[in-house]
């Protein structure tokens, strides 16, 4: 029979409708404001113990607490109101010391059945609930330049090793040359580096001294950014977490940046300190009188500008290779830090130390950093960005005993340099240095009112389009109100489900969607009014559907098409309107043909009316 | 149902086209966009204060802080407070400007700090440039796959005209023109497009279904039959719009005008430019014929 449809068609309309109420509902339940409390190292878990201690700590300081939970060795306090957040953060952090991390956090409130589903709220971006943004851009030239160094070193190593005298060595723009006082020994050592090294090809230079070139492949060369990139990630992420921000991001975005996100961090300075810091050790030998002019290296103290002390070239190890450092106080209660290397760093620092008893080692801090210069290009003003390196020996001792894996380092200025050596040492170093392009701070007072103009926008949109369909269709707009209804139910369940964000252009996207949604109903609509001139009742609703169906493919797809490119050029906000848009455009499609046919088919189908009220 | 003869007033349509068109390119050459933060990097604060300060006496402060070329602006209410700094970016730049500010005894705030780094934002520019083009090309083959190139023709031009008045607009009041305008823009290229197809929807049909030759005639009809149904759509579409504008708050300002605009522009393009092109272009019913065999099964009502 004409507009009807089989039993099963409403089945799954109603299933459709049904699962999309139940994974938006997460949306309605608020996150509570909380602080959660975690241990800083695998070896503190949070007990019932601390936990008192907080919660007694924060009773004196008037703060409400709502509920306490430990989970999995992370507290979580949850707080009766969010202005008063970071204030117990402060409390908790001063009371239980460096031991614990404790972080802002907005926790779930989600009841446990509908979580069993997977069902959860959507994220909000950082321009809703405030928080840091950083785009670090990766200096690959520097990351293939260590990896030269590092080679050139090893090189040397195996050349006096193997009794070949070399006379120079320089590694610039991916090539490392040497050269050496008799054809024969250049022989030797190609022969020798090409059966170690074949990343790299090999060219004789014979311009004044036998010469030998090296240049890295472009396979090779690929590999080593892929490398700097993926190491810089682990090594962000790491000190994100040691930063103690819940729901970070950090994720890389074309061939060589990194976006990190800091969600409810507003201390940019300290933030940009850890997350950008470029420090690291070098452990190296003392240079003694022997040791040949092109193998020394000056450099002057960190905290002394005219102490200076010459230092071989070569590196015994790398802060790469510690695998655990703290920080504590030596006996005259200076602060000192607790190096703990992994096996290959012990052994390589056993066998040095040991052969070197009496000598001295010192401790090298090197920090990659850049300053911006003006300069006047093309009678233009152009802000250069200058990269620079600071190398500062921060102690220098004698070697009493051959060193295991375990050793400290002391001459640091302050327990708080302490910390954040220690800090940069546990998370690791970064394989090079990385820029700030871009950072974006949001502060939480912007974030707030975001949401509730946000929400307010939505509201009025959805009232006015709701008043203005029922003023023009009567009846079906009642019929369109319903499936418009469904649909933002739809697109909400849809962002939920896929872990969209939702940011302020993408609740812009929700009300555009709403207002563009009831056109494939209108243009029914307004078919079926046309219809009815030439065809009776039901004839002229089952015409109406299906001739408006090609209409609204056509248009949809064209739209959905742009909003697929906007995504691929997007940035942040501008691909989470992208997002909404897009799944707007779906939803929208199968509400105004599937769910307002159902409907309509549910109440006028098939029966026979005099007049319809359209 | 109403009977406008909207193709016989097609010359007055063209020569507002063309006049605005022409104002918009002068516009958009002589005085240019006034692109955002996002597009030519550098950095901008924006602070609140308790009470709404004296424009002169932030001024002093920031000279007095050191912070080298910048502006001072109002946004949105007396006390928000906008500064654009020119690439004297430092380590929480943020901070350093409400601290300036704070040393008065003044009560600031600070509500965001942006920093766009100047090759990003060239790299950004350029890749937004580019989108546009692709999103017009896409959309220029989709139509011609499903119509035929003539009607692709008449779309592209029809949002091209939109986007350069759009622009236009833009360029001439001096609005900022950040990545949620860029949004906004690509999503006018969306609406005015849904439009344009509706109604080519509706000429491809009425064509194939009449035997006459009178396309101005076929025309008419087919825009009178769509007119009540573009007038609904682009209303319920502006009063969301307008809610947004008036409700949405400062940061999506111009994102709801360029909205705003660009539905009131796609509205009357899909209606002059993009059929009355189809005239130009000398559409013929022979255009459209050979589909229609395969086609014919949607005229029988079932």
């Amino acid at each position: 029979m004409l507009n009807r449809y089989p039993l099963w068609k409403y089945l799954l309309i109603l299933l459709v409708i049904i699962v999309g109420v139940l994974y938006a509902l997460p949306n309605l339940y608020p996150k509570d404001p909380a602080i959660q409390i975690s241990g800083a190292n695998a070896s503190a878990t949070v007990s019932g113990d601390e936990m008192n201690r907080v919660a007694r700590a924060l009773e004196d300081a008037g703060i409400n607490v709502a509920s306490r939970s430990i989970d999995n060795g992370t507290g979580l306090f949850r707080l009766a109101s969010d202005n008063q957040q970071t204030r117990a953060r402060d409390i908790a952090g001063e009371l239980l010391g460096q031991q614990y991390t404790v972080a802002l956090n907005l926790a779930d409130s989600t009841p446990q059945w509908l979580r069993a589903i997977g069902a959860k709220p959507m994220n909000l971006g950082l321009d809703l609930r405030g928080g840091v943004h950083f785009l670090l851009e990766v200096d690959m030239d520097a990351a293939i330049e260590q990896r030269l160094e590092l080679n050139a070193s090893a090189m040397r190593d195996t050349l006096r090793s193997e009794g070949i005298r070399y006379r120079d060595s320089e590694a610039s723009d991916q090539t490392l040359s040497f050269s050496f006082a008799s054809e024969a020994d250049r022989d030797r050592a190609r022969s020798l580096l090409a059966s170690q090294y074949q990343n790299y090809s090999f060219s004789n230079t014979d311009e004044g001294r036998p010469g030998l070139t090296l240049s890295l492949n472009p396979q090779a060369v690929s590999e080593i950014q892929d490398y700097a990139i993926n190491q810089n990630l682990t090594t962000l992420r790491n000190r994100v977490n040691e930063l103690g921000v819940s729901e970070p991001l950090v994720q890389r975005q074309g061939p060589n940046r990194i976006v990190v996100e800091l969600p409810g961090v507003q201390d940019t300075a300290e933030a940009k300190r850890i997350v950008g810091a470029t420090a690291n050790l070098e452990f190296r030998l003392e240079a003694t009188d022997s040791t040949p002019e092109d193998q020394r290296q000056t450099f002057s103290f960190r905290n002394d500008d005219s102490r200076r002390a010459a230092l071989e070239r070569d590196v015994i190890i790398t802060g790469d290779r510690v695998s655990n450092a703290s920080t504590s106080f030596d006996e005259s209660g200076r602060p000192q830090v607790n190096i703990n290397l992994d096996g290959q760093g012990g052994s390589q620092m056993n066998r040095a130390s040991r052969a070197n008893i009496g000598r001295n080692m010192a401790v090298l801090y090197i920090e990659h950093r850049t300053r911006d210069r003006t300069v006047m290009k093309n009678g233009e003003q152009v802000t250069e960005r200058v990269p620079y390196t600071e190398r500062g020996i921060i102690s220098l001792a004698t070697i009493q005993s051959a060193l295991g894996n375990q050793f400290r380092i002391t001459g640091l200025d302050s327990p708080a340099e302490a910390r954040e050596l220690s800090l940069l040492l546990r998370s690791g170093s970064l394989a090079a240095p990385i820029y700030f392009a871009q950072e974006r701070t949001i502060g939480p007072s912007l974030g707030q009112q975001n949401i509730e103009r946000g929400v307010i926008s939505v509201i009025v949109g959805l009232l006015l389009v709701v008043a203005f369909m029922i003023a023009r269709y009567k009846a079906f707009g009642v019929i369109a109100n319903l499936s418009l209804a469904v649909n933002l139910v739809l697109l909400i369940a849809a962002m939920s489900v896929l872990g969209a964000t939702l940011t302020l252009p993408g609740i812009a996207g929700i009300v555009l969607t709403l207002g563009m949604a009831v056109d494939a109903n209108v243009l029914i609509f307004e078919r079926i009014r046309e219809e009815l001139r030439a065809r009776p009742i039901q004839q002229a609703i089952h015409a109406g559907y299906e001739r408006a169906f090609t209409s609204i493919v056509d248009a949809n797809i064209t739209t959905l098409l742009v909003a697929v490119i906007l995504f691929s050029i997007g940035t942040g906000p501008v691909r989470g309107f992208a997002v909404t848009l897009s799944l707007g455009i779906i939803t929208s499609v199968f509400t105004a043909v599937m769910v307002s046919r159902a409907i309509t088919n549910l109440s006028v189908g098939g029966k026979s009316i005099k007049k319809l009220w359209i | 149902m109403t009977q406008i003869d909207f193709m016989g007033k097609r010359r007055i349509a063209y020569a507002v086209s063309i006049i605005l068109a022409v104002v918009a390119l002068g516009a958009l050459t002589f005085k240019g966009l006034n692109l955002g933060l996002d597009f030519t990097g550098g950095t901008q604060v924006e602070v609140r204060y308790q009470n709404a300060p004296q424009l002169d006496q932030v001024r002093e402060r920031l000279e007095e802080g050191d912070f080298g070329n910048f502006s001072v602006q109002t946004f949105g209410a007396n006390t928000d407070i906008l500064v654009r700094l020119q690439q004297s970016f430092d380590e929480g730049v943020g901070t350093q400007v409400v601290d300036a500010l704070r040393s008065a005894g003044n009560s600031v705030e600070l509500v965001r700090a942006e920093y766009v780094g100047a090759q990003v934002g060239d790299q950004l520019r350029d890749q937004s440039g580019l989108g546009m083009l692709i999103a017009l090309g896409v959309v220029a083959l989709y139509v011609a796959f499903r119509f035929q190139y003539k009607f692709a023709l008449g779309a592209l031009i029809s949002l091209g005209h939109d986007v350069v008045i759009l622009l236009g607009f833009f360029a001439l009041l001096g609005l900022d023109f950040d990545l949620t305008v860029l949004a906004a823009v690509l999503a006018v290229i969306g609406y005015s497009l849904n439009d344009t197809i509706i109604v080519y929807d509706r000429i491809r049909e009425n064509i194939r279904r009449s035997q006459s030759n009178d396309l101005v005639k076929i025309f008419n009809e087919a825009i009178n039959q769509t007119l009540s149904r573009t007038l609904s759509t682009s209303g319920t579409t502006l009063l969301v719009l307008l809610a947004l504008f008036f409700l949405g708050g400062d940061m999506i300002h111009n994102f709801s005008l360029a909205l705003i605009v660009g539905v009131v522009l796609g509205t009357f393009s899909s209606i002059y430019v993009a059929a009355a092109m189809l005239l130009l272009v000398h559409l013929e019913r022979e255009d459209l014929i050979p589909a229609q065999k395969e086609n014919a099964v949607d005229d029988e009502a079932p």
